[in-house]
């Protein structure tokens, strides 16, 4: 299993160059960070079908309302369509400018309604009537076709997610809390000269400097602290880490985001669900800006496993669904708008009287997407993900 | 990439020469094992969870054969009583499983009756961390075991078979079944007959629910566990299986499901005889496709869980699965490629043996390939952790696994936690990633200064019982010392600190093989 080339290099130079920032910027300027809200998130209180009479009704305790001059209103996006009011300053703003688009019907034909399984399945990205490579996500099988001149990916997790796992051997780092390490700089030198010439020298160096890299980029960070400057938080703070990661050294990035399963009072325009969408979508604009000038070539894809009842359940919460709506956001998107097949939301137009149905499946959607980002051919689209892509203008 | 592949020609060729008395013989005296004595420590690394003093002393004194013999039959285990006493405390060995899970049952059913939407949401919270908390004792049962038990074959074995029939602890309540899945259905035939092994796992109600045969019934096909249990339990994915072998295995599970209550389904009268309770495992017979099947080219005569048991029979003694249990065995204790060879020679056991593990065990053990390969399998994080504790405070008992399980966790190797049913890797390449490589160098130092928390008890007061490593001892000076290389010896020359001593130690190239 090949490491990517542009660690290769790394392998030759002495261990006292081991600090600092050894290789240049990723060999593709595009980048891609993939966000993965698991536990499946209420789609239908983000993207608010506002023309849906039935959606009024049958959320008696948790709709939010249409736009109007309400704080607690949904934001206008068309005249089907509205915004979840707690994205106001921070998705809202890039949405009218054209940075972000919405995929709703969007999903995987997994209809097992599990969190496990359909998290399993997608990350997957492979035809579910076959066998499975239970060990191919299919980030690593994108990174994999890029091959290593173009691809430098990264999950920024504890673990790596089924997503980034297969054929190529891709790197892990969680940021959502850096703590100092133990190990410092001499005993690391000192660690890696053990390697010498065995067959781990280079995974050894490669972890040395990453977390290098890390620290050296977390250094703003402290001083800001140090400085009593009010510090992000949470997703935010992950997300700025990410982004400064990604400006120097990384084109593919993985995240995961959790708490989206809302069984019980979720709230509507204000209450839980809300600050949970409020802190997402300050992480991402945060993300945005930090990327500067780079924001023009990069693409933030938010998915979820599933979407959830149409309905609100007895506890003024939801339960799992189906088809779910699907962010695409960048400096180049062709956003401002709801893409995909549509249809109207009423009773009859649900997926066994509950859900969403699933218009944009997952597969086909990234194929287009990856197909346009990358220049990938057809063929190479079928290696990733079994299935043909589907361009949805996405950008 | 681990190649699951398998070649059986060359393997029904060996058991056509054994009905002729050609190939290797099963059940001749203990063949003396290949393992030079200056290899014993490399030997005891691989077979026990990792060399320590006293396993090592122990050894000397029975001499290496003897040793190993009793590792493939051992006698009940006897833990030290300060990790016997941790289990001891622990709430899945008070309560029995079915009272465990009715008394949580009842505790899910209670939160549907509060209005109060906080109220239910912090319900909610206590029930899951209460199902955390019996998987963690789990866990934390697993680990002392693996670091105490004298019986560190049949431990390293449970470890291996929980990863061949992995389940995951996230699935509904699994947490609540992991510890006994465990207990009650793996560990007691981890040496013993393949067969036995296959059939309680098929008779678990944590395998049963993780692969989704309580959701196949007749005219409802699921064929999930049908399939993972041909091409990961038994034949391999390239074992001659097809997909209407697929299908036929799944129709004969039907009925094959969990009860966890104490009410019984109502069963159509000419049926009852059939009904099946053993624990929380139910056959019910109204769910059973009671139609005549064909698997793997003969018929199974449609009759209820006898049908089960058939199949449970045929593909046990499958050579395909002789083939594939053989290989994944020595992938895990031999080389990420084992000799093709070695793996011939064990299959030929399985067969002849009628799949006695312990006697596949013993072919690979007292191989030539075995006493040669020592020292060049790199640890998985399991068996970084595990044989870093042994090593660092041999029989000194820990007081708190947590550290160890956060630590599994950092790494993505944490017990119960494969989400997908092929369980971890096994190979190098699964998990020598740099970042991967990194975190066990932060793992060596909280281990090697001692202060990893592994002494000190949870809950509002904890009490600390400091404890030094005891990396340089006898076992390192007499033996270890020499299979240390150059570079190694050089910079545990440099270290300024005991401390930093045993964590260069730790970190060495030497130390994350076995």
């Amino acid at each position: 299993m090949k490491r990517r080339t542009l660690l290769q290099s790394l392998a030759a130079l002495p261990v006292a160059t081991l600090a600092g920032k050894l290789w240049a910027a990723p060999a593709s300027k595009t980048r891609l960070l993939f966000v993965f809200m698991r536990g499946g998130y209420d789609a239908t209180n983000l993207l608010v079908p506002i023309s849906s009479q039935f959606y009024y009704k049958v959320r008696p305790n948790i709709a939010v309302p249409k736009p109007g001059d309400d704080l607690n209103a949904a934001l206008p996006v068309s005249a089907d369509w509205g915004l979840h009011p707690a994205l106001r300053e921070s998705i809202y703003p890039l949405f009218t400018i054209g940075q972000v688009a919405f995929v709703p019907f969007a999903g995987t034909e997994d209809i097992s309604r599990s969190h496990f399984e359909t998290q399993d399945s997608i990350e997957l990205g492979q035809a579910l009537d076959g066998t499975r490579d239970y060990r191919s996500g299919f980030l690593n099988r994108l990174a994999t076709t890029l091959n290593a001149d173009r691809a430098s990916a990264i999950s920024f997790t504890d673990q790596l997610p089924l997503i980034m796992q297969g054929g190529a051997q891709l790197p892990n780092m969680a940021l959502r809390s850096i703590g100092k390490p133990g190990v410092d700089a001499r005993q690391a030198k000192m660690i890696a000269s053990m390697y010498g010439d065995t067959a781990l020298a280079r995974q050894v160096r490669d972890g040395f400097v990453v977390r290098e890299d890390v620290m050296k980029e977390m250094i703003g960070e402290m001083d800001a602290a140090n400085r009593n400057a009010i510090t992000a938080k949470g997703f935010e703070l992950e997300a700025r880490r990410i982004a400064k990661l990604m400006k120097d050294k990384y084109n593919i990035g993985f995240v995961d985001v959790g708490g989206w399963d809302t069984h019980v009072g979720q709230g509507g325009a204000t209450g839980y669900l809300a600050g949970r969408f409020e802190e997402l979508g300050r992480g991402l604009a945060a993300y945005a800006k930090e990327m500067g000038p780079d924001w023009k070539d990069t693409v933030v894809v938010v998915v979820s496993e599933f979407g959830r009842t149409f309905r609100e359940n007895g506890n003024r919460g939801t339960d799992h669904g189906h088809g779910s709506v699907y962010w695409v956001l960048g400096g180049g998107v062709a956003g401002g708008r709801v893409r995909g097949e549509q249809i109207r939301l009423e009773q009859n137009t649900l997926f066994q009287n509950r859900d969403y149905p699933v218009l944009n499946e997952y597969r086909a959607m990234f194929g287009g997407l990856f197909a346009r980002m990358y220049g990938l051919d057809t063929g190479q689209v079928e290696r990733i993900f079994g299935t043909k892509g589907q361009d949805l203008g996405l950008i | 990439m681990p190649t699951l592949s398998m070649r059986i020609g060359t393997l029904a060729a060996c058991a056509a020469l054994l009905i002729l008395g050609g190939c290797a013989t099963p059940f001749q005296a203990p063949a003396t094992s290949a393992v030079k004595p200056e290899q014993l420590a490399g030997a005891l690394n691989r077979v026990s969870w990792g060399v320590n003093q006293s396993t090592w002393q122990q050894a000397e004194k029975l001499g290496y054969d003897t040793w190993l013999d009793r590792q493939l039959h051992p006698s009940p285990a006897v833990l030290p009583p300060a990790a016997q006493a941790q289990i001891d405390a622990m709430t899945i060995t008070q309560k029995p499983l079915p009272q465990l899970i009715q008394e949580l049952d009842q505790q899910r059913k209670d939160i549907d009756k509060i209005s109060v939407d906080d109220d239910k949401k912090s319900a909610q919270q206590a029930y899951q961390q209460e199902l955390n908390r019996v998987a963690k004792e789990a866990a934390a049962r697993s680990l002392l075991r693996d670091l105490y038990s004298p019986n560190q074959l049949q431990e390293q074995m449970t470890w291996f078979w929980m990863n061949h029939f992995s389940v995951h602890q996230g699935k509904s309540n699994l947490r609540v079944l992991v510890g006994d899945y465990e207990d009650k259905a793996v560990r007691p035939h981890a040496l013993g007959k393949f067969r036995d092994l296959l059939a309680a796992t098929v008779r678990h109600p944590a395998m049963i629910r993780y692969l989704d045969n309580e959701q196949n019934a007749a005219n409802r096909i699921n064929e999930n566990y049908a399939r993972e249990l041909m091409e990961l339990h038994t034949l391999g994915v390239d074992g001659g299986y097809s997909q209407r072998d697929v299908q036929e295995l799944a129709r004969i599970l039907t009925g094959v499901g969990v009860n966890l209550g104490s009410a019984e389904p109502k069963v159509k009268k000419e049926l009852q005889a059939q009904y099946v309770r053993q624990g929380l495992f139910e056959f019910n017979p109204n769910r059973h496709d009671y139609g005549d099947k064909e698997f793997l080219g003969q018929t199974v005569k449609g009759r209820g869980l006898a049908e089960v048991d058939e199949a449970i029979d045929r593909l046990s003694r499958h050579p395909a699965t002789a083939r594939f249990i053989s290989r994944k065995l020595a992938v895990y204790f031999v080389a990420d490629e084992p000799p093709p060879a070695l793996v011939e020679r064990m299959a030929a056991t399985f067969l002849s043996s009628d799949g006695d593990i312990a006697a596949v065990l013993r072919t690979m053990f007292t191989s030539d390939e075995f006493a040669r390969s020592l020292g060049r399998k790199f640890k998985d994080p399991v068996h970084y952790v595990v044989s870093a504790v042994r090593l660092t405070y041999d029989d000194k008992v820990i007081l708190n696994t947590g550290p160890m399980l956060s630590w599994l966790n950092r790494m993505a190797e944490p017990l119960y936690g494969r989400q997908t049913p092929d369980g971890y890797p096994l190979t190098e390449s699964g998990w020598a990633s740099p970042g991967q490589m990194t975190t066990r160098f932060e793992i060596a130092k909280a281990i090697g200064s001692g202060n990893a928390g592994l002494f000190k008890t949870d809950g509002p007061q904890p009490t600390e019982r400091p404890a030094f490593p005891q990396l340089a001892n006898a076992l390192y000076y007499q033996t270890l010392q020499k299979t240390l290389g150059q570079p190694t010896r050089q910079v545990l020359d440099q270290a300024t600190s005991p401390q930093e001593w045993n964590t260069f130690l730790l970190s060495s190239p030497e130390l994350m093989h076995r």
